[in-house]
C-alpha cells in the first residue's frame, strides 16, 4: 500500500442494455491499477476497450458499478466532478463558445471564488505556459484547432489539479501538429510535475509520451508497464499484436527451463523467453518482432534459432527493407532490416527464389499463451 | 451586337421579376385585402367621432378624443364625479402584469419539460413532442371550456383534492384572476415548449461536463452555461407567449366570467355592448404600438449576445 496519485481497485462498470432484450454491457471488467505521483500514465487500447469509461470514472462523470476509485488515498465514492481535485481536457475541448478565451481559462478560478486580480494574473501565466499570450480577448470560434487545444489545456492546468485527465486530446489535429503537441505535452508535464492520465488508441503516441502504459481490451487491463516492458515483453497475444508489429508462430511447448522455453512449430525447434503461466506441453504462440530477426547469407553460429529460408517478397520502404520469408510450409515471417548503407536489390532468382538464413536471439522472442 | 444581348438580358430580368411577382402576389394580395386594408380602416375609425348607437357618426367628424380618453378616462361626457383618470391605463398595466406572470410560468414549466424531452431517446422524443403539439389539433375554445369544467367547484380537480382530504373546501379557481392565469398558461404552454426545445436540443451537453469539471455545481452550470446558450429559445418563447397573452380576451372572458378586466376584453367590448368603435380602435393601436416598442427594445438588448453566439 503506497501513496499513489490515483488508484482503481477492482472497478467494474456495467451499462444496461440499449433497448429491451439486449444484454448489459460490461465496459470495465474488474480493473485494478495504481498511478504514481508525477507520472505520465496512458490508458491505451482500441475503441470500446473501456479506457474512456475508466477515465470518466476517475473524473466523476460516471460512477463505478462496484469497486473503488481513490485519489491520493481518498476514496471518491459518489463524489461529483466539481468536488474532485481533478481537471479534464476533453476530446472536443468543450470550450465555452459564449465566453472569451480569458473567461474560459479563468472559469475554474471563478468557481473557487478567487479574487478578480488574482484571476487576471493567473490567466496571463496560464496563457504564457501554453504559448498563447495575446489570445485573452478572442472567442473560441476565432481560434485554430491547435490553439483551442492549448486553451483547453490552460483552462485545466490553471486550477493546479492533483491529477490532469486527458481524453484523446490530439485526435482532431493533423499529423504534423499532433507530433509537435505530443512533445509539448510531455515537456509541459515534466515542467509542471502534475500526474497526467492520458487516454489514446494510438500506440505510437502512448509509447512516445508515457512513463507507464495500461493496455486495455474489452474492459480488462491486460498489461501495465513501461513502454519498454510492454514492447519487449508483451504478456499476451493481444498486447504483442496491438503494439508495433509482431510475427506469430503457432506451435507447442516442449520443455520449460527457468525463464526460457523449448518450442516446436512445423518441425522447427526454437528457444525463446517465456511468459509465466505457460506450461509444458501446451499449445502456444511464439512472438518475435520483425526488427529482431536477422537476415544473413550464411548460417550464423551465435544462436540456436537459425533457419534456412526462402525469400518470398522484398519491399523497399526507404528507411528499411522488409522481407517476407518462408521457414516451413506453415511458418512465414516478416523481417525488417534498416538500410544502414545504400541498398542494391538482390534479385529474386528462378522458381525457388533467394535462399538465405534468418536468426534471432532467444531473448528476442517470447512464448505467449495461445 | 450589344443591343441584342442587352435586350435579351432585359427580357430575362423582366421575366424573372414577373415570375417573382407571380409567386408573391396571391399571398401579398391576401395580406393586402384581409390585413392592411382593415387595419387602415380601423386607423381611420380611431380618428373620428363615434355614432350615437354604435359605429361612427356620419358625416365623419375628425377628432382625437378616443386617444385622449385612453390616457384620461374622465375626459368623456359620461364620466361621473369620482372617476379615476388612470382607469384604462391601469387596465393595460394589469394586462401586462398578468401577461408577465403567464410568461414567467410558461418559461418555468416549459424549460424543464423541454429539457426532459431533449434527454430522451430519439423515439421517445418524437412521441413526447407529438403530445405537446396535440393541443394545436383541437379547438382552442373547446379546450378552454373543458378546463373550466375541470376546475369548477364541483369539478374533477376539486373533487380529487377533497376526496384525498388535501383541502377542506373546494378551491376557488374560476371567476377570478387565478382562473385567468390557469387558463392562459394551459393555452400557451405549447408555444413556449417548442422554441425552448429547439434551442435546448442544439445545446452541447459536454459543456455541462466541462463546467462540472471546473468546479461548477449543477445550479451554477445551468445559470452560467446552459441558460446563456439557450437564450435564443428563451427569447422566442417569451415573445410568442407575451404578445398574444397581453391582448387575450377569449380566455380571460371565459375563465373569469367577465369579472377580470384585461385590455383585450375591454377592446372587444367596445365593438359590442359598449358601442364605441373609435375608442376600441384607438386602444388597439395604442396597445399595438406599446407592445411593438417593448418587444423591439427587448430583442435589441438581447441580440448582442445572440450575435456573439
Amino acid at each position: 500500500m503506497g501513496d499513489f496519485a490515483v488508484e482503481m481497485r477492482d472497478v467494474v462498470k456495467e451499462f444496461p442494455g440499449a433497448s429491451r432484450g439486449t444484454d448489459a454491457v460490461l465496459a470495465v471488467d474488474h480493473v485494478t491499477l495504481q498511478i504514481r505521483d508525477g507520472e505520465f500514465f496512458s490508458l491505451l487500447g482500441p475503441s470500446g476497450c473501456g479506457k474512456t469509461t475508466s477515465l470518466r470514472m476517475i473524473a466523476g462523470f460516471e460512477m463505478p458499478s462496484s469497486g473503488e476509485v481513490l485519489i491520493h488515498n481518498r476514496s471518491m465514492g459518489r463524489t461529483p466532478p466539481f468536488q474532485r481535485p481533478i481537471n479534464t481536457v476533453f476530446q472536443s475541448y468543450a470550450l465555452f463558445p459564449h465566453m472569451t478565451v480569458g473567461q474560459n481559462v479563468g472559469f475554474g478560478l471563478e468557481m473557487k471564488k478567487v479574487p478578480r486580480d488574482e484571476i487576471n494574473t493567473r490567466v496571463g501565466e496560464a496563457l504564457e505556459l501554453v504559448r498563447l499570450p495575446g489570445m485573452r480577448d478572442r472567442t473560441p470560434k476565432q481560434l485554430s484547432g491547435g490553439q483551442q487545444q492549448r486553451i483547453a489545456l490552460a483552462r485545466a492546468l490553471i486550477n493546479r489539479p492533483e491529477v490532469l485527465l486527458l481524453d484523446e486530446p490530439l485526435g482532431a489535429l493533423d499529423l504534423k501538429l499532433r507530433k509537435e503537441m505530443q512533445l509539448e505535452l510531455k515537456q509541459l508535464q515534466e515542467q509542471v510535475g502534475i500526474t497526467f492520465i492520458y487516454v489514446t488508441h494510438d500506440q505510437e503516441e502512448a509509447l512516445t509520451m508515457s512513463d507507464r502504459i495500461a493496455v486495455m481490451e474489452r474492459g480488462k487491463a491486460l498489461q501495465i508497464g513501461s513502454p519498454l516492458e510492454i514492447y519487449e515483453e508483451p504478456n499476451s497475444r493481444f498486447v504483442a499484436d496491438f503494439i508495433g508489429e509482431t510475427n506469430f508462430v503457432s506451435g507447442k511447448v516442449l520443455a520449460i527451463n527457468g525463464s526460457h522455453a523449448e518450442f516446436e512449430a512445423d518441425g522447427l525447434k526454437m528457444v525463446a523467453s517465456v511468459e509465466p503461466g505457460v506450461t509444458k506441453g501446451a499449445q502456444a504462440t511464439l512472438a518475435v518482432r520483425p526488427e529482431k530477426v536477422r537476415l544473413t547469407r550464411e548460417q550464423p553460429g551465435d544462436t540456436p534459432n537459425a533457419y534456412p529460408v526462402e525469400v518470398v517478397e522484398i519491399v523497399y520502404v526507404g528507411t528499411d527493407t522488409r522481407y517476407r520469408v518462408r521457414l516451413a510450409p506453415t511458418v512465414s515471417l516478416s523481417v525488417r532490416q534498416q538500410n544502414t548503407v545504400p541498398v542494391g536489390m538482390p534479385a529474386l532468382q528462378g522458381p525457388s527464389g533467394l535462399r538465405m538464413w534468418v536468426s534471432w536471439q532467444p531473448d528476442s522472442a517470447r512464448v505467449l499463451p495461445s | 451586337m450589344a443591343s441584342i444581348t442587352s435586350r435579351i438580358a432585359e427580357g430575362f430580368r423582366r421575366s424573372r421579376n414577373a415570375r417573382l411577382f407571380g409567386l408573391v402576389s396571391p399571398g401579398a394580395l391576401w395580406l393586402l385585402v384581409f390585413f392592411t386594408v382593415p387595419l387602415l380602416f380601423m386607423l381611420l375609425i380611431s380618428f373620428v367621432e363615434k355614432g350615437r348607437a354604435g359605429g361612427v357618426k356620419v358625416p365623419l367628424q375628425a377628432t382625437a378624443e378616443s386617444y385622449l380618453q385612453f390616457f384620461n378616462a374622465c375626459s368623456s361626457e359620461f364620466s361621473g364625479p369620482d372617476c379615476n383618470p388612470l382607469l384604462y391605463i391601469n387596465i393595460f398595466a394589469n394586462s401586462a402584469r398578468i401577461a408577465l406572470i403567464v410568461t414567467a410560468l410558461c418559461l418555468a414549466l416549459g424549460y424543464p419539460l423541454a429539457y426532459f424531452i431533449s434527454r430522451q431517446s430519439v423515439r421517445s422524443r418524437n412521441i413526447l413532442l407529438l403530445l405537446v403539439m396535440v393541443p394545436f389539433w383541437t379547438n382552442f375554445l373547446v379546450r378552454t371550456y373543458a378546463l373550466k369544467q375541470v376546475l369548477a367547484e364541483s369539478g374533477l380537480f376539486n373533487t380529487f383534492l377533497l376526496d384525498l382530504r388535501l383541502v377542506n373546501q373546494p378551491l376557488e379557481l374560476l371567476f377570478n384572476e387565478t382562473g385567468v392565469l390557469l387558463g392562459l398558461v394551459y393555452g400557451y404552454l405549447p408555444f413556449a415548449v417548442l422554441p425552448l426545445y429547439a434551442s435546448i436540443e442544439k445545446f452541447d451537453f459536454s459543456l455541462m461536463e466541462a463546467a462540472a469539471d471546473l468546479g461548477a455545481n449543477n445550479r451554477r452550470a445551468f445559470w452560467r452555461i446552459m441558460l446563456p446558450m439557450t437564450l435564443p429559445g428563451v427569447v422566442a418563447a417569451l415573445v410568442l407567449v407575451f404578445v398574444p397573452v397581453v391582448g387575450a380576451f377569449v380566455t380571460p372572458d371565459i375563465m373569469s366570467g367577465g369579472k377580470v378586466e384585461m385590455i383585450g376584453t375591454l377592446i372587444a367590448r367596445q365593438f359590442g355592448s359598449s358601442r364605441n368603435w373609435p375608442f376600441g380602435s384607438a386602444m388597439s393601436f395604442i396597445m399595438m404600438l406599446l407592445v411593438l416598442v417593448g418587444v423591439v427594445y427587448y430583442l435589441r438588448s438581447g441580440s448582442k449576445e445572440e450575435r456573439a453566439l
